[in-house]
């Protein structure tokens, strides 16, 4: 250890001693910095034990989320029906995977496609500084402006199209499109931010220098860079369209029957509040740990890359 | 030092950008009705009868659906202006969107003073609080319940919060509003629920926030000097770290209005509650675009308020601003 | 019961002091502070770092002691470690008595009453050491109302008597503007100004002038030798320079790796040298004299790892006259035989009467 590292380690050297603040930490917080451990392998268990229900649904025994019966609510355990089951007699549990299934792909779909164009345009508005770069700023600034719910509300009414005129798209890509047009703004904004920041670095100046054409520089040499910080971003904004498509549930713009999502499931569960409370209790406590492990899991890609929150 | 002078013209740009914004906005929702599939005028007076075909031709004309996209914005701009916001059309007639604003608005816009107070006035103590004893077990409860927080979708929580408290307790009503006339008790009861909801996810943001930024704050010379003159902790940390930090967290309040109006439009839903939210939730349902644009419209200029009067505050509480440029 | 000879207008607490505050009663010339082998520690992710070694003196009333050291020698903990703003996680041993009042480790509580009205301390860079958004006149009566009953219109009046005090125009201007909007040289003396504002006994300078330019400084030296002979004040200054408290203090104490080296009234430290350090250090200090492009005599090597401090002298590794005994056995403050009241810790100390050492390395450097 270098005699340096003391003048680090004796913080009131040249600092300040601070009021009650530990003053060996000023960047990176502590108390913000979470550690893997027991909790970011409940938060990989829970994700993977959803991937593996979703994935292949139908090859577990599940019952079908769609059988009606005429019975009333069952609580969980009951009559083979391992989490119960709802007004209609559908096993709780099959619909919480199938309806699941929904949500997840509309999530991971939008998140995905909300990448391609948002992370595309923001690498591009974030290396070319000129007019090009300013336009699409202006135009993700702008986009950013519409409150996001009010957007996808606008954007699920036009597409939902005439009713009249029967068909129309399906509720599922109405939803995909939508949640993905609404991220793009963000995730332009923030690709560029760490666009930015790549690019000015030395490498790409070298690159530059040894006549690398700009295209090759994007995907070569900043786009690895920005990668990680992406994943973050991507494992946040899943988590986020999760709970998207519960707000637009509540709308009534989700999907329609007999298709179901958690989201839907939420509202469904919300109207048996009194009788059957476990049926609404059940998918928002899905929804919850999902939704967690999403965010624990992001905040530990991000810590583990060390990236700085401040590309916002 | 012309002061006073650099403020304005500070503010007038700001005020300018704004603007534009509005004028985009609006722009992008008077085009919506062009993008829907099929003739708009079909879809927001949807029922057949002689009656409906002239409304629908009215209502193309009146609306310029004939018109190229510039002249129809600056047509409605002028009309929105002189307070016409259009009709909305059901199987009962026609009824102007004026009105529900007149109704509608003010209670959203209670909702959204409520969270924000409610929001701060929880947020900025336990900010303080977590920030001052950093990294003890207090810091560490505080960020965790905040992160949990944020996991947890604004409606979830008020579905299970009116479950607690409606159902189980019977303290609060499970929808339906309540307005101050019919006293102080009644309507906080039948916006507590909403309320708290709302503000929860707004107090996990802020708290991180403010948390991080005044950590950060406490480390400056200028605090150590206050403490040096013998000031009591509180002091030095409500009057000498807050401010500073205040500015993130501002901008933040400024960031945040869309989240809170979506969650505002979500809660009026599921509490039946007669606010803005639940008219526009009814206008997209109802294709009735023409209110949409309206409301729309409005929801950009509350935007633009707040964006400006968080402007102005910054220039408040950071006196280097009032000189520098942007 | 406070001195009777000092003026209100300088010292408000005079009047208008809250009877809960400290009040110390030392009369000019009597001894003000006593440290006895003070001690403190950081607990750090990488060990315990010692920053201070077991450092000892005494102060008197109206007298000036200088620290100095370079960067990691422990001064700026030193003076920060006597007045009590440490963050919580160091630990200090030893004592402090502060006009017979032991205030080491006294609660945050009790401290508090000593300081502004006891002691005070101004820091080395005056913009990060004013609240940017908070007006210069409340950061200076902020001190006054915090430790008098004073009216709001008195402790105006007072604010405006400390800022003429300090020598700045337009006082009355200046209490309504910010800190941005000073300059340099008069943000230090708005900061001296809060400082004193309610007549310490003590002042703590750390490196007040390193932030300034050449030509401030001098005028910000002279300021607090004006203010300490006003009010009979007592200051420590610190600082690496040694030009600085050339002539302005009393006397001067060396540190190094958290320990004191020497200490000597200020003319006797320069007339007769004793340790290997402050020499060297004197010898780099670039002189009139001296010809055009001289090379600077640089110190080789760096300051100890205070996380495990060498066995022996912490200077052995980079002290040209070291020997075998230098780096196994530490040395103690001793006295310089004829000067009683120069104190050296070396084994073989640079002084042509105890006459010793020949630069042992005088090769090795090209």
């Amino acid at each position: 250890m270098s005699p340096d590292d003391a003048l680090v380690l004796d913080p009131n050297v040249d600092g300040p001693a601070s009021l009650g603040a530990d003053d060996l930490a000023v960047e990176e917080d502590a108390a913000t910095r979470r550690r893997f451990g027991i909790a970011g392998w409940l938060a990989c268990a829970w994700l993977g034990l959803l991937a593996i229900a979703v994935v292949f649904a139908d090859l577990l025994p599940f019952k079908d989320p769609n059988a009606e019966l005429t019975i009333p609510e069952l609580a969980p355990g009951q009559d083979g029906f391992l989490l119960g089951a709802d007004g209609n007699g559908r096993d709780l549990l099959a619909r919480l995977v199938y309806g699941g299934r929904n949500s997840l792909i509309i999530s991971v779909f939008s998140i995905v496609l909300g990448f391609l164009v948002g992370g595309f345009l923001g690498l591009l508005s974030g290396y070319y500084r000129n007019w090009v770069g300013k336009v699409l700023t202006s135009l993700f600034d702008i986009l950013l402006a519409i409150p996001a719910l009010v957007l996808a509300m606008s954007l699920v009414s036009v597409l939902k199209g005439d009713p009249s005129q029967g068909g129309g798209m399906d509720p599922r890509t109405i939803l995909v499109l939508t949640l993905a047009i609404v991220s793009v703004p963000l995730i332009a904004r923030i690709t560029r931010a760490s666009t930015m920041a790549w690019a000015q670095r030395d490498f790409v100046t070298a690159a530059r220098a040894q006549g690398a054409k700009d295209g090759r520089i994007l995907f070569r040499e900043i786009f690895p860079n920005v990668l990680p910080a992406m994943a973050y971003i991507a494992l946040l904004g899943m988590a986020i369209a999760i709970v998207a498509e519960g707000s637009l549930a509540i709308l009534g713009a989700s999907v329609e029957p007999p298709a179901t999502t958690w989201g839907v499931m939420i509202v469904e569960g919300k109207d048996s509040m009194e009788d059957a409370s476990f049926l609404m209790f059940i998918p928002i406590a899905v929804v919850f740990l999902t939704v967690l492990s999403l965010n624990f899991l992001g905040d530990a890609i991000r810590d583990r890359f060390d990236v700085r929150e401040s590309a916002l | 030092m012309n002061n006073a002078g650099a403020l304005l013209s500070k503010l007038g740009v700001r005020l300018i950008q704004l603007s534009v914004v509005f004028v985009v906005v609006t722009f992008f929702t008077v085009s919506l009705i062009s993008l829907v599939p099929g003739k708009p005028e079909n879809l927001v007076i949807p029922f057949d009868g002689t009656a409906e075909q002239t409304q629908r031709a009215e209502f193309r004309k009146k609306n310029d659906l004939d018109q190229p996209l510039p002249i129809r914005w600056a047509r409605w701009a002028k009309r929105f202006v002189s307070g016409d916001m259009g009709n909305t059309y059901s199987s009962t007639g026609s009824s102007p969107v004026s009105d529900k604003v007149k109704d509608a608005a003010p209670i959203s816009g209670l909702l959204i003073l409520y969270t924000q107070v409610v929001a701060l006035a929880i947020s900025i103590p336990l900010a303080i609080l977590a920030a001052y004893r950093n990294n003890t077990w207090v810091d560490k409860v505080i960020s965790t319940l905040a992160f949990g927080a944020l996991s947890l979708p604004s409606f979830a929580v008020a579905i299970v919060l009116s479950y607690f408290f409606g159902v189980q307790l019977g303290w609060v009503k499970t929808s339906g509003y309540n307005p101050l006339g019919d006293g102080l008790a009644l309507h906080l009861k039948s916006v507590a629920v909403p309320v708290i909801a709302l503000s929860l996810g707004q107090i996990a943001v802020y708290m991180r926030l403010l948390r991080s930024d005044l950590v950060a704050t406490l480390q400056e010379d200028f605090i150590l000097m206050a403490k040096s003159k013998g000031i009591s902790s509180r002091r030095v940390l409500w009057r000498h770290a807050l401010r500073p930090s205040s500015l993130t967290l501002l901008t933040v309040i400024g960031l945040n209005v869309g989240n809170l109006i979506g969650g505002t439009i979500v809660v009026e839903v599921l509490f039946s509650i007669p606010g803005m939210g639940k008219e526009i939730g009814a206008a997209i349902l109802g294709r009735q675009y023409v209110a949409l644009q309206s409301y729309v419209a409005l929801i950009a200029i509350f935007f633009v308020l707040l964006n400006f009067l968080v402007d102005y505050l910054y220039t408040v509480l950071d006196p280097r601003i009032r000189e520098r440029g942007a | 019961m406070s001195d009777q000879t000092i003026d209100p207008a300088i010292d408000p607490t005079v009047v208008g002091a809250k009877a809960v505050e400290a009040d110390v009663a030392v009369a000019p010339g009597e001894l003000l502070l006593e440290v006895e082998d003070l001690q403190t520690r950081f607990s750090s992710p990488r060990g315990t770092v010692h920053a201070v070694r077991g450092v000892s003196f005494d102060l008197r009333r109206g007298r000036t002691l200088g620290v100095v050291g370079e960067s990691g020698s422990g001064k700026s903990v030193l003076s920060r470690s006597i007045m009590g703003l440490v963050p919580a996680n160091a630990d200090r041993s030893g004592s402090v008595r502060f006009g017979g009042n032991e205030v080491l480790n006294a609660p945050a509580r009790v401290m508090r009453r000593f300081w502004g009205t006891e002691m005070s301390m101004i820091f080395q860079d005056p913009m990060t050491a004013l609240n940017p958004v908070v007006r210069i006149g409340k950061q200076i009566t902020e001190s006054i109302h915090e430790h008098t009953d004073l009216s709001s219109r008195d402790a105006n009046e007072t604010a405006l008597a400390l800022l003429t005090s300090v020598g700045i125009p337009q006082p009355e201007k200046r209490l309504r503007q910010y800190a941005h909007e000073l300059s340099g040289g008069m943000r230090q003396r708005v900061m001296i100004a809060i400082a004193l504002a309610c007549g310490p006994k003590l002042l703590f300078a750390d490196e007040p002038t390193t932030a300034l330019d050449v030509t401030v400084q001098a005028q910000i030296l002279d300021l607090l030798q004006e203010m300490q002979r006003d009010r009979q004040m007592s200051m420590i200054l610190v600082t690496h320079d040694l030009g600085v408290v050339a002539g302005r203090a009393h006397d001067i104490a060396v540190m190094y790796a958290g320990r004191i080296v020497e200490t000597a009234p200020s003319e006797e430290l320069f007339r007769n040298v004793a340790h290997p350090y402050t020499e060297a250090l004197l010898r780099s200090i670039p002189k009139l004299e001296m010809a055009k492009h001289t090379r600077l005599d640089a110190i080789d090597g760096r300051p100890p790892d205070l996380v495990k401090p060498p066995a022996g002298c912490a200077f052995a590794a980079r002290c040209p006259y070291a020997q075998d005994r230098c780096h196994q056995e530490d040395p103690v403050l001793s006295p310089v035989p004829g000067h009683p009241d120069h104190t050296v810790a070396c084994h073989f100390p640079v002084n042509a009467t105890s006459g010793t050492a020949e630069p042992v390395r005088a090769e090795a450097q090209s």
